[in-house]
Protein backbone atom coordinates (compact mmCIF):
# COMPACT_ATOMS: atom_id res chain seq x y z
CA UNK A 1 0.00 0.00 0.00
CA UNK A 2 2.78 2.42 0.90
CA UNK A 3 4.20 1.84 -2.60
CA UNK A 4 1.11 3.33 -4.22
CA UNK A 5 1.11 6.19 -1.69
CA UNK A 6 4.62 6.96 -2.91
CA UNK A 7 3.43 6.94 -6.54
CA UNK A 8 0.52 9.25 -5.67
CA UNK A 9 2.83 11.69 -3.88
CA UNK A 10 5.31 11.54 -6.76
CA UNK A 11 2.59 12.32 -9.32
CA UNK A 12 1.41 15.35 -7.37
CA UNK A 13 4.93 16.64 -6.70
CA UNK A 14 6.23 16.14 -10.23
CA UNK A 15 3.17 17.96 -11.55
CA UNK A 16 3.61 20.87 -9.14
CA UNK A 17 7.40 21.25 -9.36
CA UNK A 18 7.58 22.44 -12.99
CA UNK A 19 4.45 24.56 -12.54
CA UNK A 20 6.20 26.76 -9.96
CA UNK A 21 8.94 28.11 -12.30
CA UNK A 22 6.43 28.64 -15.12
CA UNK A 23 4.31 30.79 -12.82
CA UNK A 24 7.48 32.49 -11.54
CA UNK A 25 8.47 33.15 -15.13
CA UNK A 26 5.10 34.77 -15.80
CA UNK A 27 5.58 36.99 -12.74
CA UNK A 28 9.27 37.85 -13.17
CA UNK A 29 9.43 38.11 -16.93
CA UNK A 30 8.16 41.07 -18.94
CA UNK A 31 4.64 40.88 -20.38
CA UNK A 32 4.27 43.16 -23.40
CA UNK A 33 2.30 41.28 -26.05
CA UNK A 34 1.49 42.89 -29.37
CA UNK A 35 -0.19 41.52 -32.48
CA UNK A 36 3.05 40.84 -34.34
CA UNK A 37 4.74 39.15 -31.40
CA UNK A 38 1.86 36.85 -30.56
CA UNK A 39 1.24 35.91 -34.17
CA UNK A 40 1.84 32.31 -35.24
CA UNK A 41 5.54 31.94 -35.95
CA UNK A 42 6.13 30.19 -39.24
CA UNK A 43 9.53 31.59 -40.24
CA UNK A 44 8.14 35.07 -40.77
CA UNK A 45 5.56 34.15 -43.39
CA UNK A 46 1.91 34.74 -42.71
CA UNK A 47 0.09 31.55 -41.90
CA UNK A 48 -2.15 30.25 -44.67
CA UNK A 49 -5.30 28.24 -44.11
CA UNK A 50 -6.40 26.19 -41.15
CA UNK A 51 -3.83 24.27 -39.09
CA UNK A 52 -6.29 21.95 -37.41
CA UNK A 53 -7.01 19.81 -40.46
CA UNK A 54 -7.69 16.14 -41.00
CA UNK A 55 -4.68 13.96 -41.67
CA UNK A 56 -4.17 11.35 -44.40
CA UNK A 57 -5.59 7.89 -43.72
CA UNK A 58 -2.22 6.16 -44.24
CA UNK A 59 -1.21 7.64 -40.95
CA UNK A 60 -3.93 5.87 -39.01
CA UNK A 61 -3.03 2.45 -40.41
CA UNK A 62 0.18 2.68 -38.44
CA UNK A 63 -1.93 3.35 -35.39
CA UNK A 64 -3.99 0.24 -36.12
CA UNK A 65 -0.90 -1.95 -36.52
CA UNK A 66 0.47 -0.46 -33.33
CA UNK A 67 -2.79 -1.23 -31.56
CA UNK A 68 -2.43 -4.91 -32.41
CA UNK A 69 0.95 -4.97 -30.71
CA UNK A 70 -0.15 -2.79 -27.83
CA UNK A 71 -2.94 -5.18 -26.92
CA UNK A 72 -0.41 -7.98 -27.24
CA UNK A 73 1.56 -6.47 -24.37
CA UNK A 74 -1.40 -6.73 -22.07
CA UNK A 75 -1.64 -10.44 -22.83
CA UNK A 76 2.05 -11.29 -23.13
CA UNK A 77 3.35 -9.62 -19.98
CA UNK A 78 1.36 -11.83 -17.56
CA UNK A 79 2.40 -14.79 -19.68
CA UNK A 80 6.06 -13.69 -19.44
CA UNK A 81 5.80 -13.45 -15.66
CA UNK A 82 4.63 -17.07 -15.49
CA UNK A 83 7.09 -18.19 -18.17
CA UNK A 84 9.61 -19.97 -15.91
CA UNK A 85 6.93 -22.21 -14.40
CA UNK A 86 4.92 -22.82 -17.58
CA UNK A 87 4.14 -26.39 -18.63
CA UNK A 88 4.52 -27.45 -22.27
CA UNK A 89 0.95 -26.51 -23.15
CA UNK A 90 1.40 -22.95 -21.90
CA UNK A 91 4.60 -22.55 -23.91
CA UNK A 92 2.95 -23.77 -27.12
CA UNK A 93 0.00 -21.45 -26.53
CA UNK A 94 2.40 -18.54 -26.13
CA UNK A 95 4.25 -19.41 -29.32
CA UNK A 96 0.99 -19.69 -31.26
CA UNK A 97 0.02 -16.26 -29.96
CA UNK A 98 3.33 -14.68 -31.01
CA UNK A 99 3.21 -16.37 -34.43
CA UNK A 100 -0.31 -15.01 -34.95
CA UNK A 101 1.06 -11.55 -34.20
CA UNK A 102 3.91 -12.05 -36.64
CA UNK A 103 1.34 -13.12 -39.22
CA UNK A 104 -0.53 -9.83 -38.72
CA UNK A 105 2.73 -7.96 -39.24
CA UNK A 106 3.53 -9.91 -42.41
CA UNK A 107 0.01 -9.28 -43.72
CA UNK A 108 0.35 -5.53 -43.18
CA UNK A 109 3.79 -5.62 -44.76
CA UNK A 110 2.64 -7.49 -47.87
CA UNK A 111 -0.34 -5.16 -48.24
CA UNK A 112 2.13 -2.27 -48.35
CA UNK A 113 0.69 -0.61 -45.26
CA UNK A 114 4.10 -0.18 -43.66
CA UNK A 115 5.28 2.19 -46.41
CA UNK A 116 5.53 5.76 -45.16
CA UNK A 117 4.20 8.01 -47.90
CA UNK B 1 39.26 -2.26 19.16
CA UNK B 2 36.02 -0.94 20.56
CA UNK B 3 34.57 1.94 18.58
CA UNK B 4 32.56 4.61 20.37
CA UNK B 5 28.77 4.09 19.92
CA UNK B 6 28.27 7.25 17.86
CA UNK B 7 30.80 6.02 15.28
CA UNK B 8 29.15 2.60 14.99
CA UNK B 9 25.76 4.26 14.55
CA UNK B 10 27.08 6.50 11.78
CA UNK B 11 28.77 3.54 10.11
CA UNK B 12 25.55 1.54 10.30
CA UNK B 13 23.70 4.40 8.62
CA UNK B 14 26.39 4.79 5.97
CA UNK B 15 26.39 1.10 5.00
CA UNK B 16 22.70 1.33 4.14
CA UNK B 17 22.13 5.00 3.62
CA UNK B 18 18.44 5.17 2.59
CA UNK B 19 17.15 2.74 5.20
CA UNK B 20 19.35 4.47 7.77
CA UNK B 21 17.89 7.89 7.05
CA UNK B 22 14.39 6.42 7.01
CA UNK B 23 14.88 4.82 10.45
CA UNK B 24 16.46 7.99 11.81
CA UNK B 25 13.51 10.10 10.66
CA UNK B 26 11.05 7.54 12.02
CA UNK B 27 12.70 7.78 15.46
CA UNK B 28 12.54 11.55 15.19
CA UNK B 29 8.84 11.65 14.29
CA UNK B 30 7.61 8.89 16.59
CA UNK B 31 9.82 9.12 19.68
CA UNK B 32 10.73 12.80 19.81
CA UNK B 33 7.65 14.47 18.32
CA UNK B 34 5.16 11.79 19.39
CA UNK B 35 3.43 11.35 16.03
CA UNK B 36 1.54 8.16 15.18
CA UNK B 37 3.32 5.40 13.26
CA UNK B 38 0.99 5.76 10.26
CA UNK B 39 1.51 9.51 9.95
CA UNK B 40 5.27 9.18 10.37
CA UNK B 41 5.41 6.68 7.53
CA UNK B 42 3.36 8.95 5.30
CA UNK B 43 5.69 11.85 6.05
CA UNK B 44 8.69 9.72 5.16
CA UNK B 45 7.04 8.60 1.92
CA UNK B 46 6.37 12.25 1.06
CA UNK B 47 9.95 13.25 1.81
CA UNK B 48 11.19 10.37 -0.31
CA UNK B 49 9.00 11.36 -3.27
CA UNK B 50 10.00 15.02 -2.91
CA UNK B 51 13.70 14.15 -2.75
CA UNK B 52 13.42 11.87 -5.78
CA UNK B 53 11.62 14.47 -7.92
CA UNK B 54 14.14 17.12 -6.94
CA UNK B 55 17.03 14.75 -7.63
CA UNK B 56 15.77 14.19 -11.18
CA UNK B 57 15.45 17.91 -11.87
CA UNK B 58 18.62 19.11 -10.10
CA UNK B 59 20.60 16.33 -11.73
CA UNK B 60 19.87 18.12 -14.99
CA UNK B 61 22.27 20.90 -14.07
CA UNK B 62 25.10 18.38 -14.24
CA UNK B 63 23.86 16.26 -17.15
CA UNK B 64 23.22 19.25 -19.42
CA UNK B 65 26.70 20.55 -18.64
CA UNK B 66 28.14 17.06 -19.27
CA UNK B 67 26.33 16.73 -22.57
CA UNK B 68 27.41 20.18 -23.78
CA UNK B 69 30.99 19.50 -22.75
CA UNK B 70 31.09 16.11 -24.50
CA UNK B 71 29.44 17.53 -27.61
CA UNK B 72 32.02 20.32 -27.66
CA UNK B 73 34.86 17.84 -27.45
CA UNK B 74 33.34 15.71 -30.22
CA UNK B 75 33.14 18.81 -32.42
CA UNK B 76 36.62 20.04 -31.43
CA UNK B 77 35.42 23.02 -29.35
CA UNK B 78 35.84 24.00 -25.69
CA UNK B 79 32.20 24.12 -24.67
CA UNK B 80 30.99 26.13 -21.66
CA UNK B 81 34.04 27.25 -19.64
CA UNK B 82 33.23 30.67 -18.16
CA UNK B 83 30.63 30.30 -15.38
CA UNK B 84 32.06 28.47 -12.39
CA UNK B 85 34.87 25.91 -12.52
CA UNK B 86 34.99 24.26 -15.98
CA UNK B 87 31.76 26.08 -16.82
CA UNK B 88 29.81 23.79 -14.49
CA UNK B 89 27.36 26.53 -13.47
CA UNK B 90 26.47 27.45 -17.06
CA UNK B 91 23.08 25.71 -16.75
CA UNK B 92 22.24 27.70 -13.63
CA UNK B 93 23.03 30.93 -15.47
CA UNK B 94 20.87 29.80 -18.40
CA UNK B 95 17.98 29.04 -16.08
CA UNK B 96 18.31 32.46 -14.49
CA UNK B 97 18.19 34.08 -17.91
CA UNK B 98 15.18 32.04 -19.03
CA UNK B 99 13.32 32.96 -15.85
CA UNK B 100 13.38 36.63 -16.80
CA UNK B 101 12.21 36.09 -20.37
CA UNK B 102 8.67 36.70 -21.52
CA UNK B 103 6.42 33.69 -21.96
CA UNK B 104 4.66 34.51 -25.23
CA UNK B 105 1.19 33.04 -25.68
CA UNK B 106 0.30 32.85 -29.39
CA UNK B 107 -3.05 34.42 -30.33
CA UNK B 108 -4.48 31.27 -31.83
CA UNK B 109 -3.21 28.82 -29.23
CA UNK B 110 -5.45 26.71 -27.04
CA UNK B 111 -4.18 27.89 -23.68
CA UNK B 112 -5.09 25.03 -21.33
CA UNK B 113 -3.34 22.20 -23.23
CA UNK B 114 -0.63 24.69 -24.20
CA UNK B 115 0.47 25.05 -20.57
CA UNK B 116 -0.50 21.54 -19.49
CA UNK B 117 1.81 19.92 -22.05
CA UNK B 118 5.19 20.80 -20.48
CA UNK B 119 3.93 19.79 -17.05
CA UNK B 120 2.83 16.38 -18.30
CA UNK B 121 6.10 16.02 -20.18
CA UNK B 122 8.08 16.42 -16.95
CA UNK B 123 5.61 14.28 -15.02
CA UNK B 124 6.06 11.39 -17.42
CA UNK B 125 9.81 11.45 -16.87
CA UNK B 126 10.00 11.94 -13.10
CA UNK B 127 7.45 9.24 -12.35
CA UNK B 128 9.54 6.64 -14.20
CA UNK B 129 12.15 7.03 -11.45
CA UNK B 130 9.75 5.53 -8.92
CA UNK B 131 10.66 2.06 -10.18
CA UNK B 132 14.42 2.58 -10.57
CA UNK B 133 16.19 0.62 -7.80
CA UNK B 134 19.15 2.51 -6.34
CA UNK B 135 20.46 -0.07 -3.85
CA UNK B 136 19.28 -3.55 -2.78
CA UNK B 137 17.14 -1.89 -0.12
CA UNK B 138 16.22 1.44 -1.71
CA UNK B 139 13.66 1.86 -4.47
CA UNK B 140 10.95 4.49 -4.76
CA UNK B 141 8.16 1.96 -5.00
CA UNK B 142 8.92 -1.73 -5.51
CA UNK B 143 5.75 -2.37 -7.47
CA UNK B 144 4.89 -5.94 -8.43
CA UNK B 145 4.00 -4.49 -11.85
CA UNK B 146 7.10 -2.28 -12.16
CA UNK B 147 7.82 -2.98 -15.83
CA UNK B 148 4.20 -2.42 -16.83
CA UNK B 149 4.15 0.80 -14.80
CA UNK B 150 7.15 2.04 -16.77
CA UNK B 151 5.36 1.31 -20.06
CA UNK B 152 2.23 3.08 -18.87
CA UNK B 153 3.98 6.17 -17.55
CA UNK B 154 6.34 6.64 -20.47
CA UNK B 155 3.38 6.70 -22.85
CA UNK B 156 2.27 9.91 -21.13
CA UNK B 157 5.20 11.75 -22.72
CA UNK B 158 3.65 11.12 -26.11
CA UNK B 159 0.45 12.79 -24.97
CA UNK B 160 2.45 15.83 -23.90
CA UNK B 161 4.07 16.14 -27.34
CA UNK B 162 0.75 15.77 -29.14
CA UNK B 163 -0.90 18.32 -26.84
CA UNK B 164 1.91 20.82 -27.38
CA UNK B 165 1.94 20.40 -31.15
CA UNK B 166 -1.80 20.59 -31.59
CA UNK B 167 -2.52 23.41 -29.15
CA UNK B 168 0.21 25.68 -30.59
CA UNK B 169 -1.84 26.02 -33.78
CA UNK B 170 1.29 26.20 -35.88
CA UNK B 171 1.90 24.13 -39.02
CA UNK B 172 5.42 23.16 -38.00
CA UNK B 173 4.27 22.16 -34.53
CA UNK B 174 1.52 19.97 -35.92
CA UNK B 175 3.93 18.34 -38.35
CA UNK B 176 6.38 17.71 -35.54
CA UNK B 177 3.67 16.28 -33.32
CA UNK B 178 2.38 13.98 -36.05
CA UNK B 179 5.88 12.73 -36.82
CA UNK B 180 6.47 12.23 -33.13
CA UNK B 181 3.30 10.23 -32.62
CA UNK B 182 3.97 7.99 -35.63
CA UNK B 183 7.56 7.38 -34.64
CA UNK B 184 7.17 6.98 -30.89
CA UNK B 185 4.14 4.76 -31.24
CA UNK B 186 6.02 2.52 -33.65
CA UNK B 187 9.09 2.27 -31.48
CA UNK B 188 7.04 1.31 -28.47
CA UNK B 189 6.59 -2.13 -30.05
CA UNK B 190 10.29 -3.19 -30.01
CA UNK B 191 10.55 -1.43 -26.66
CA UNK B 192 7.81 -3.61 -25.17
CA UNK B 193 9.31 -6.76 -26.66
CA UNK B 194 12.76 -5.81 -25.38
CA UNK B 195 11.31 -5.10 -21.95
CA UNK B 196 9.62 -8.50 -22.00
CA UNK B 197 12.95 -10.36 -22.15
CA UNK B 198 14.13 -9.44 -18.61
CA UNK B 199 10.60 -9.97 -17.31
CA UNK B 200 10.46 -13.39 -18.95
CA UNK B 201 13.88 -14.53 -17.74
CA UNK B 202 13.27 -13.31 -14.20
CA UNK B 203 9.64 -14.34 -13.94
CA UNK B 204 8.47 -11.13 -12.29
CA UNK B 205 7.79 -7.52 -13.22
CA UNK B 206 9.33 -6.13 -10.03
CA UNK B 207 12.41 -4.07 -10.95
CA UNK B 208 14.18 -4.98 -7.70
CA UNK B 209 13.85 -8.71 -8.48
CA UNK B 210 14.96 -8.15 -12.09
CA UNK B 211 18.19 -6.55 -10.87
CA UNK B 212 18.63 -9.19 -8.18
CA UNK B 213 18.45 -12.06 -10.68
CA UNK B 214 21.10 -10.54 -12.98
CA UNK B 215 24.08 -12.45 -11.62
CA UNK B 216 25.38 -12.03 -15.15
CA UNK B 217 24.04 -8.83 -16.69
CA UNK B 218 21.33 -9.56 -19.26
CA UNK B 219 23.19 -7.56 -21.88
CA UNK B 220 25.90 -10.22 -21.94
CA UNK B 221 23.26 -12.94 -21.99
CA UNK B 222 20.90 -11.45 -24.57
CA UNK B 223 23.00 -8.87 -26.50
CA UNK B 224 20.68 -8.72 -29.51
CA UNK B 225 17.65 -8.03 -27.35
CA UNK B 226 19.66 -5.47 -25.40
CA UNK B 227 20.73 -3.58 -28.52
CA UNK B 228 17.22 -3.56 -29.96
CA UNK B 229 15.83 -2.33 -26.65
CA UNK B 230 18.48 0.39 -26.52
CA UNK B 231 17.71 1.54 -30.09
CA UNK B 232 14.01 1.68 -29.29
CA UNK B 233 14.74 3.64 -26.11
CA UNK B 234 16.79 6.27 -27.97
CA UNK B 235 13.96 6.59 -30.49
CA UNK B 236 11.47 6.97 -27.62
CA UNK B 237 13.42 9.99 -26.40
CA UNK B 238 13.63 11.36 -29.94
CA UNK B 239 17.36 12.00 -29.93
CA UNK B 240 19.73 11.85 -32.85
CA UNK B 241 19.71 9.89 -35.09
CA UNK B 242 15.93 9.73 -34.43
CA UNK B 243 15.25 13.43 -33.93
CA UNK B 244 12.88 14.01 -36.85
CA UNK B 245 10.24 15.30 -34.43
CA UNK B 246 12.21 18.49 -33.89
CA UNK B 247 14.52 18.55 -36.88
CA UNK B 248 15.65 22.19 -36.94
CA UNK B 249 16.50 22.28 -40.61
CA UNK B 250 13.12 20.85 -41.69
CA UNK B 251 10.41 21.96 -39.29
CA UNK B 252 12.24 24.61 -37.23
CA UNK B 253 11.82 23.08 -33.78
CA UNK B 254 8.85 20.80 -34.17
CA UNK B 255 6.30 20.62 -31.39
CA UNK B 256 7.90 23.21 -29.08
CA UNK B 257 8.33 26.02 -31.63
CA UNK B 258 5.77 28.36 -30.00
CA UNK B 259 7.15 27.95 -26.48
CA UNK B 260 9.36 30.61 -24.96
CA UNK B 261 10.84 31.52 -21.60
CA UNK B 262 10.44 28.99 -18.85
CA UNK B 263 7.65 27.09 -20.59
CA UNK B 264 10.26 26.17 -23.18
CA UNK B 265 12.82 25.43 -20.45
CA UNK B 266 10.46 22.90 -18.91
CA UNK B 267 10.12 21.09 -22.23
CA UNK B 268 13.86 21.17 -22.60
CA UNK B 269 14.24 19.82 -19.07
CA UNK B 270 11.79 17.01 -19.76
CA UNK B 271 13.67 15.95 -22.87
CA UNK B 272 17.07 16.06 -21.20
CA UNK B 273 15.84 14.25 -18.10
CA UNK B 274 14.26 11.61 -20.32
CA UNK B 275 17.62 11.11 -22.02
CA UNK B 276 19.21 10.43 -18.66
CA UNK B 277 16.31 8.30 -17.43
CA UNK B 278 16.53 5.83 -20.29
CA UNK B 279 20.21 5.34 -19.44
CA UNK B 280 19.19 4.50 -15.88
CA UNK B 281 16.58 2.04 -17.16
CA UNK B 282 19.06 0.46 -19.54
CA UNK B 283 21.49 0.06 -16.63
CA UNK B 284 18.77 -1.48 -14.49
CA UNK B 285 17.22 -3.82 -17.05
CA UNK B 286 20.26 -4.96 -19.04
CA UNK B 287 23.38 -3.99 -17.05
CA UNK B 288 22.38 -5.33 -13.63
CA UNK B 289 21.71 -1.96 -11.94
CA UNK B 290 23.25 -1.91 -8.45
CA UNK B 291 24.93 -5.32 -8.81
CA UNK B 292 28.64 -5.32 -8.09
CA UNK B 293 31.17 -6.70 -5.60
CA UNK B 294 30.26 -6.53 -1.87
CA UNK B 295 26.91 -4.91 -2.55
CA UNK B 296 25.07 -7.51 -0.43
CA UNK B 297 26.96 -6.53 2.73
CA UNK B 298 27.24 -2.77 2.04
CA UNK B 299 24.06 -1.74 0.16
CA UNK B 300 25.24 1.87 -0.24
CA UNK B 301 27.81 0.71 -2.80
CA UNK B 302 24.83 0.00 -5.08
CA UNK B 303 24.44 3.73 -5.79
CA UNK B 304 28.08 3.91 -6.88
CA UNK B 305 27.78 0.94 -9.23
CA UNK B 306 24.50 2.17 -10.67
CA UNK B 307 25.95 5.69 -11.07
CA UNK B 308 29.03 4.45 -12.92
CA UNK B 309 26.98 2.26 -15.25
CA UNK B 310 24.50 5.06 -15.97
CA UNK B 311 27.30 7.53 -16.69
CA UNK B 312 29.06 5.18 -19.11
CA UNK B 313 25.79 4.48 -20.94
CA UNK B 314 24.97 8.18 -20.96
CA UNK B 315 28.36 8.99 -22.43
CA UNK B 316 27.77 6.45 -25.21
CA UNK B 317 24.36 7.98 -25.89
CA UNK B 318 25.79 11.51 -26.13
CA UNK B 319 28.62 10.26 -28.30
CA UNK B 320 26.14 8.63 -30.69
CA UNK B 321 24.04 11.77 -30.61
CA UNK B 322 26.81 13.96 -31.98
CA UNK B 323 28.33 11.53 -34.46
CA UNK B 324 25.39 9.79 -36.18
CA UNK B 325 23.51 11.89 -38.73
CA UNK B 326 19.71 12.16 -38.70
CA UNK B 327 17.72 9.44 -40.47
CA UNK B 328 14.84 10.16 -42.79
CA UNK B 329 11.40 9.48 -41.32
CA UNK B 330 10.51 6.65 -43.71
CA UNK B 331 13.88 5.01 -43.04
CA UNK B 332 13.18 5.23 -39.33
CA UNK B 333 9.79 3.60 -39.77
CA UNK B 334 11.29 0.87 -41.95
CA UNK B 335 14.01 0.20 -39.41
CA UNK B 336 11.38 -0.31 -36.75
CA UNK B 337 8.70 -2.33 -38.54
CA UNK B 338 10.83 -4.25 -41.01
CA UNK B 339 13.92 -4.96 -38.97
CA UNK B 340 13.64 -4.50 -35.20
CA UNK B 341 10.16 -5.97 -34.72
CA UNK B 342 10.65 -9.09 -36.92
CA UNK B 343 14.09 -9.79 -35.42
CA UNK B 344 12.66 -9.39 -31.94
CA UNK B 345 9.73 -11.73 -32.66
CA UNK B 346 12.04 -14.38 -34.14
CA UNK B 347 14.39 -14.03 -31.19
CA UNK B 348 11.49 -14.37 -28.78
CA UNK B 349 10.15 -17.56 -30.35
CA UNK B 350 13.60 -19.18 -30.73
CA UNK B 351 14.47 -18.25 -27.14
CA UNK B 352 11.27 -19.74 -25.80
CA UNK B 353 11.73 -23.02 -27.66
CA UNK B 354 15.42 -23.58 -26.90
CA UNK B 355 15.31 -22.20 -23.36
CA UNK B 356 12.42 -24.51 -22.44
CA UNK B 357 14.17 -27.48 -24.05
CA UNK B 358 17.33 -26.68 -22.08
CA UNK B 359 15.32 -26.33 -18.89
CA UNK B 360 13.96 -29.84 -19.43
CA UNK B 361 17.41 -31.32 -20.18
CA UNK B 362 19.77 -29.53 -17.76
CA UNK B 363 19.18 -30.13 -14.02
CA UNK B 364 18.87 -27.13 -11.68
CA UNK B 365 18.52 -24.84 -14.69
CA UNK B 366 16.45 -22.21 -12.86
CA UNK B 367 17.76 -22.75 -9.34
CA UNK B 368 19.80 -19.53 -9.46
CA UNK B 369 16.62 -17.44 -9.30
CA UNK B 370 16.24 -18.34 -5.61
CA UNK B 371 17.55 -15.25 -3.71
CA UNK B 372 18.28 -17.27 -0.53
CA UNK B 373 21.20 -19.18 -2.05
CA UNK B 374 24.78 -17.91 -1.53
CA UNK B 375 26.14 -15.58 -4.19
CA UNK B 376 28.68 -17.86 -5.89
CA UNK B 377 26.29 -20.78 -6.05
CA UNK B 378 23.81 -18.52 -7.87
CA UNK B 379 26.51 -17.19 -10.19
CA UNK B 380 27.67 -20.64 -11.26
CA UNK B 381 24.05 -21.79 -11.39
CA UNK B 382 23.28 -19.12 -14.00
CA UNK B 383 26.14 -20.10 -16.33
CA UNK B 384 24.34 -22.89 -18.28
CA UNK B 385 21.36 -20.66 -19.02
CA UNK B 386 23.61 -17.73 -19.95
CA UNK B 387 25.53 -19.94 -22.35
CA UNK B 388 22.40 -21.26 -24.04
CA UNK B 389 20.85 -17.80 -24.41
CA UNK B 390 24.08 -16.22 -25.66
CA UNK B 391 24.36 -18.95 -28.29
CA UNK B 392 20.79 -18.24 -29.47
CA UNK B 393 21.52 -14.52 -29.62
CA UNK B 394 24.68 -14.91 -31.65
CA UNK B 395 22.89 -17.15 -34.16
CA UNK B 396 19.83 -14.89 -34.49
CA UNK B 397 21.93 -11.73 -34.62
CA UNK B 398 24.24 -13.13 -37.31
CA UNK B 399 21.24 -14.36 -39.31
CA UNK B 400 19.56 -10.94 -39.10
CA UNK B 401 22.70 -9.12 -40.23
CA UNK B 402 23.19 -11.55 -43.10
CA UNK B 403 19.59 -11.10 -44.26
CA UNK B 404 19.92 -7.32 -44.11
CA UNK B 405 23.19 -7.21 -46.01
CA UNK B 406 21.77 -9.47 -48.73
CA UNK B 407 18.65 -7.33 -48.98
CA UNK B 408 20.79 -4.21 -49.11
CA UNK B 409 22.97 -5.57 -51.89
CA UNK B 410 19.94 -6.60 -53.96
CA UNK B 411 18.45 -3.13 -53.47
CA UNK B 412 21.68 -1.40 -54.50
CA UNK B 413 22.02 -3.56 -57.61
CA UNK B 414 18.43 -2.85 -58.59
CA UNK B 415 18.92 0.92 -58.25
CA UNK B 416 22.24 0.75 -60.07
CA UNK B 417 20.61 -1.12 -62.98
CA UNK B 418 17.82 1.47 -63.15
CA UNK B 419 20.34 4.30 -63.14
CA UNK B 420 22.45 2.74 -65.89
CA UNK B 421 19.38 2.15 -68.05
CA UNK B 422 18.33 5.79 -67.56
CA UNK B 423 21.63 7.57 -68.11
CA UNK B 424 23.22 5.48 -70.80
CA UNK B 425 20.50 4.13 -73.08
CA UNK B 426 22.92 3.80 -76.01
CA UNK B 427 25.52 1.75 -74.25
CA UNK B 428 28.88 2.90 -72.86
CA UNK B 429 30.41 6.01 -74.39
CA UNK B 430 33.53 5.85 -76.55
CA UNK B 431 36.74 7.06 -74.88
CA UNK B 432 37.34 10.74 -75.53
CA UNK B 433 40.26 11.65 -77.75
CA UNK B 434 42.51 14.07 -75.88
CA UNK B 435 44.90 14.88 -78.64
CA UNK B 436 48.67 14.58 -78.62
CA UNK B 437 50.58 15.04 -75.41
Amino acid sequence: MSEWTFIAFLFVISFALPAIPIIAGRVLGPRKPNTIKTDTYECGLETVGDTWVQFKVQYYIFALVFLVFDVEVVFLFPWAVAYNQLPLFGVIAGIVFIVTLAEALIYAWRKGDLEWL
Amino acid sequence: MELPPIVTTILAILTDVFTGINDLLMTLWVDTLGLSEQLAMSINTFIGAFALANFVLLNLILTIWFERKVSARVQDRFGPNRVGPWGILQTVADLGKLLTKEIIIPTNADIVPFFLAPLIGVLSVITIWAVVPFTPTAIGADLSVGALYFVAVSSLGLTAILMAGWSSNNKYSVLGAFRAVAMLVSYEVPLFLGLMIPVMLTGTMSMQAIVDSQLIAYFFVMPVAGLIFWTAMIAEVGRQPFDVLEAESEIVAGYNIEYSGFAFAIFYAAEWAHGFTICALMAVLYFAGWRGPFVETIPTLGIVYLGVKVLVIYFIQVWARFTVPRLRLDHIMNLCWKFLVPVMLVLLVVTIVIDKAAAALIPNYLAYLNPDLPYFQRLTGMLPRAGVLLFINVIVGAGALLAVSRQGRAERERIEALRLAEIEPAGPMAPIETGAD
